[in-house]
């Protein structure tokens, strides 16, 4: 039998349907992988087995019962712990939440089941997806699978190292600042940033919710489409959520035509500071999408050079409000409770214990941001710049169909290296960052290794808010034509692991 | 605590002019709560009604009820507010373990209604209370502190955390400065707050019950030496619970303030605690800097913007506003302003009105609710309304009176049979057979008694002394044990006796 884990996931849900393999042995198959690679890799904080494979037999008997199965019913996933799942550990890679089980499903997690997905565990984060690197876990670094001792991005590095390693078909992120993007651009996987509100955040447990976005993470452009359509529509439950039918995605995925449209370059994104073999690749891609038919032009947009100091008002802000609730009251770590100490003391300490440095860093930021006084100076200037930032996008997308950019500056870096540089970190999401504060779309297809370390590089995609599938169509094409180009995918140059 | 020698109220209002703020928070009656589906029922098991919303489970988010902006928007409307075209939720960050988020979900720079006013009368006097605005937020969860000599969380052993009332619906009623009350203005809090509660319940939003905490009063006070432009250094007197409270809460701080400025004192913005058995305020909380609530427009909500159209079709749809339906009800009842307060007092216009719509004409209603009802409710210590007769029965009683099968002391034998729990009026009747006797078989024989018991009375009465029947007539009542018709008595007696009546 073909090694299972080396399937698409359109494929397998195909196998699945066809009955050619069942749902059990395809996560059986993956499993066996986890058990085999995870402890190298470490994208996983908590594997699920019995859940997978119970979810796994639902899917067995509803075939075997003659019921329809959805498009990827039966094929296994990686989530980021950052989405509560009812009866299954969710830590957001913190020990403040430590032992949590959560009492519900977000919206997203119970539409994944309902699809037939196979939910093999929860994947390593940032602390609160606080991170470009996933080195902020509580519960230590994830292993980028094309070289174990550099990082996978983040801060979903557990979800995107779990596909580049053939742990899981599909994955699931959160993209706030480019925690899906990145991470994706660094381990030569395909990871989406739907429009603000095209996701449930309901369950997401919070960074900051006016940037947090859940989205598809794939090892194929018609795989994360596939994924984005089981996830994306109205949710009652999130008010931000966006009440309209969801763009054509897989249908756009299947393309491979880009004939016509108007691509813009980003002038603002490249020169100093940018690898010069990630330029390389871009500028490869630009090449191929003109050969493709598409019309390219170079565009500006002078306010996204703001758009970093603004993320690192706006997020942090958020952040301090929404983390207020970890006060070891009613669920997760709690310290110093001896009798003899305050409810406040309590909390204190358990915050103390609870939070590591990056989250304190934060919150510290976010608090002062919104403080009496400097408001105005702060937090008030940040949404101003989100404002320029829209009008910079809807000026440019006036005369293009969609921008283009390097998804990220360099390839992935070794663990360590940034660690105790936040400045140098938080540059790692300089091109990824535009679009979480204007809420539009945008997506990191693979487009080569760079040459001076062999390490892939991603090209971002950015769509107008709604136009998600002008990704995938773009996506899909220019995945279509490197790969035939590179003669297979991308990942078959991974080592093995 | 520091023992202040208070100066007479008279003496405070001879040098000083009080300037007041309220702040009156009302728990909505909303079937759910403000973001989320949970139940606000009362009295329910502790952390019952409680869901991952509410309880600020990481990943949950918030909701508005629609239901609740409906009230707020109507709220404004009845204090002649402005209602906001588009306005957005603020979180209010700070720490305590009762709120679920450590951030209370509420309104900050953009309240749903602003610019608003609410007339109240003291003494026949109209008094405007300006309106600064009316916003909307949800309330707390509930400590209770346990171990400790006073319930407060001071020398307790532990604490217990409800959150079952965490996340209830609650608009927050602010006016702007209250000036120019001068000695009154102790009553005109009482009246605002009194007026408010009346606004809320004819609206139909809330109970606005002060003892089950539905309405609750923060009293912000400072004085001013008279002439003075500036106002003072305000305390701020949290939680006043009843209209009773409020009026002496605010006549206390008038009296402290005054003691302190006259001794060349400072005021210390503060919040203080009221207490109810004696009347004074304690020292709570010392403001040292104004607290940082660093208030953010709250992200997982969008903004809400009422539309025109609708809000004009709340505003053509509120019910009469309560001074001016008292004043209507004065006018239709024929009352005088005393007879109307104490009406009022007695909390009795909604029972006379229901009585009256029940068919019973209102000087009848009036007279049962003031009289025997009202008596009986003071001496049992119950409320009026809380007495197990509905006002059906009383309009039922009403009738009977009327159609001369009970006379007024019989009623008051129903009424008592009704609250004794022995059933309806009819079945009281039938059960203690208390019907007038006015079949003249019946009453023939006892007025043949009477005329034969008493022959002297009966000679006057032939002699023309016709008012000298009434004896006679009382003989009969007093043999029948009350239950005859006393007119058709009378009439029985004269014709016995040979006298045109």
């Amino acid at each position: 039998m073909a090694d299972l884990t080396r399937y698409t996931a359109a494929e397998t849900a195909a196998a699945v349907a066809s009955g050619d393999v069942s749902a059990v042995e395809v996560a059986q198959a993956h499993l066996d992988r986890i058990a085999a690679v995870d402890e190298k890799v470490h994208a996983f904080l908590h594997v699920d087995t019995e859940g997978a494979l119970a979810a796994a037999r639902a899917v067995d008997d509803r075939r075997a019962r003659g019921e329809e199965l959805g498009p990827l019913a039966g094929v296994p996933l990686a989530l980021k712990d950052v989405f509560t799942t009812k009866g299954v550990p969710t830590t957001c890679g913190s020990k403040i939440l430590e032992g949590w089980v959560p009492p519900y499903d977000a919206t997203l997690t119970r539409r994944l089941k309902e699809a037939g997905v196979v939910i093999l565990g929860k994947t390593n984060m940032d602390e609160f997806a606080m991170g470009s690197s996933t080195e902020n876990s509580a519960y230590g670094p994830t292993g980028n699978p094309w070289d174990l001792s550099r990082i996978p991005g983040g801060s979903g590095g557990g979800s995107s190292a779990a596909l580049a390693a053939f742990e899981a078909p599909l994955a699931i992120g959160t993209d706030t600042g480019g925690s899906i993007r990145q991470p994706g651009a660094v381990t030569g996987t395909v990871g989406v940033k739907p429009t603000y509100g095209a996701v449930s955040r309901y369950g997401l447990v919070a960074f900051s919710s006016s940037l947090d976005q859940g989205g598809p993470c794939a090892r194929t452009v018609l795989d994360a489409a596939l994924l984005h359509e089981a996830i994306a529509g109205h949710d009652p439950l999130d008010s931000t959520s966006i009440d309209a039918p969801v763009p054509p995605v897989v249908e756009a995925a299947r393309m491979r035509d880009v004939r016509g449209m108007r691509v813009g370059v980003v002038k603002e994104f490249g020169g100093e500071g940018y690898q010069p073999g990630v330029m390389q690749r871009f500028h490869e891609a630009v090449e191929l999408l003109r050969g493709l038919g598409a019309e390219v032009v170079e565009v500006s947009c002078p306010s996204f050079t703001l758009a970093l100091p603004a993320y690192y008002l706006i997020a942090p802000s958020e952040a301090s409000s929404n983390l207020a609730r970890f006060d070891a009251m009613r669920y997760g770590l709690r310290v110093g409770d001896d009798g003899t100490r305050s409810a406040e003391d309590v909390t204190a300490l358990t915050r103390e214990a609870g939070f590591g440095p990056e989250v304190k860093r934060r919150i510290m930021l976010g608090t002062y941001a919104l403080s009496s006084g400097y408001y105005d100076a702060y937090y008030g200037s940040a949404q101003k710049v989100r404002t320029l930032i829209s009008r910079d996008f809807d000026a440019a997308f006036a005369g293009v169909d969609v921008l283009i950019s390097p998804t990220t500056p360099t390839t992935a870096f070794p663990i360590g290296e940034r660690a105790d540089d936040p400045m140098a970190m938080y540059l790692a999401d300089l091109c990824t960052i535009p679009s979480n504060l204007a809420g539009n779309a945008a997506m990191s297809v693979p487009c080569g290794l760079a040459p001076e370390d062999n390490l892939p590089v991603g090209l971002q995609i950015i769509a107008p808010a709604m136009a998600d599938d002008r990704l995938y169509r773009v996506g899909g094409a220019v995945e279509a034509a490197f790969t035939e180009k590179w003669g297979h995918p991308l990942l078959e140059e991974a080592p093995a692991l | 605590m520091s023992v202040v020698n208070l100066v007479s109220f008279e003496d405070a209002l001879a040098s000083y002019d009080p300037v007041m703020g309220l702040e009156v928070h009302v728990e909505l009656g909303t079937a759910t709560k403000m973001f989320c589906g949970c139940s606000t029922a009362l009295g329910a098991e502790p952390n019952s009604q409680v869901c991952p919303t509410c309880l600020g489970m990481p990943g949950a988010l918030p909701v508005v009820n629609a239901a609740a902006v409906e009230s707020a928007v109507r709220i404004g409307l009845a204090l002649n507010c402005e209602i906001a075209e588009w306005c957005r939720f603020a979180r209010k960050n700070y720490f305590y373990p009762d709120m679920p988020k450590n951030f209370q979900t509420s309104q900050y720079d953009e309240p749903i209604a602003f610019d608003g006013h609410l007339d109240v009368e003291v003494d026949g006097e109209v008094f405007r209370v300006d309106i600064e605005r009316a916003h909307m937020e949800e309330d707390t969860g509930k400590s209770s502190h346990i171990g400790g000599a006073t319930g407060r969380i001071h020398g307790a052993e532990y604490s217990l955390l409800d959150y079952n009332r965490a996340g209830i619906p609650l608009i927050e009623i602010v006016t702007k400065p209250i000036t120019g009350a001068g000695a009154k203005a102790p009553e005109v809090a009482k009246a605002y707050v009194a007026e408010l509660r009346e606004l809320i319940r004819a609206l139909g939003v809330s109970e606005a019950r002060m003892e089950m905490g539905q309405m609750r009063c923060d009293v912000n006070l400072s004085l001013r030496p008279i002439g003075q432009e500036k106002f003072g250094t305000r305390s701020e007197t949290k939680n006043v619970n009843s209209l009773r409270s409020v009026e002496r809460a605010a006549r206390f701080e008038i009296q402290r303030h005054a003691a302190v400025l006259s001794e060349g004192g400072t005021i210390v913005q503060e919040t203080r605690h009221f207490h109810e058995d004696e009347g004074t305020t304690t020292s709570g909380r010392v403001k040292e800097e104004a607290e940082d609530y660093r208030y953010f427009p709250e992200p997982d909500l969008v903004p809400v913007a009422p539309a025109r159209d609708w809000v004009e079709e709340l505003r053509a749809s509120l019910p009469e506003l309560p001074r001016l339906r008292r004043r209507r009800l004065q006018q239709e009842w024929g009352l005088s302003d005393k007879d109307m307060q104490s009406v009022l007092n007695a909390g009795a216009i909604e029972p006379i009105l229901e009585t009256v719509a029940a068919g019973a004409p209102a000087d009848q209603a009036r007279k049962w609710w003031m009289g025997e009802l009202a008596r009986r409710a003071n001496e049992s210590g119950t409320d009026l309304t809380a007495q197990p007769i509905t006002p059906a029965q009383v309009a039922r009683i009403c009738a009977l009176v009327a159609e001369g099968s009970l006379n007024d002391k019989l009623a008051r034998q129903v009424i008592e049979g009704v609250l004794n729990g022995e059933g309806g009026p009819d079945e009281v009747v039938a059960a203690r057979g208390l019907a007038v006797v006015s079949d003249d078989s019946a009453l023939g024989t006892a007025v043949d008694e009477a005329i034969a018991a008493n022959p002297g009375v009966a000679d006057k009465v032939r002699s023309g002394k016709v008012a000298a029947a009434g004896a006679l007539v009382g003989a009969v009542m007093k043999a029948t044990r009350g239950q005859a018709d006393a007119a058709r008595v009378k009439e029985l007696v004269l014709e016995r006796l040979g006298v045109e009546g």
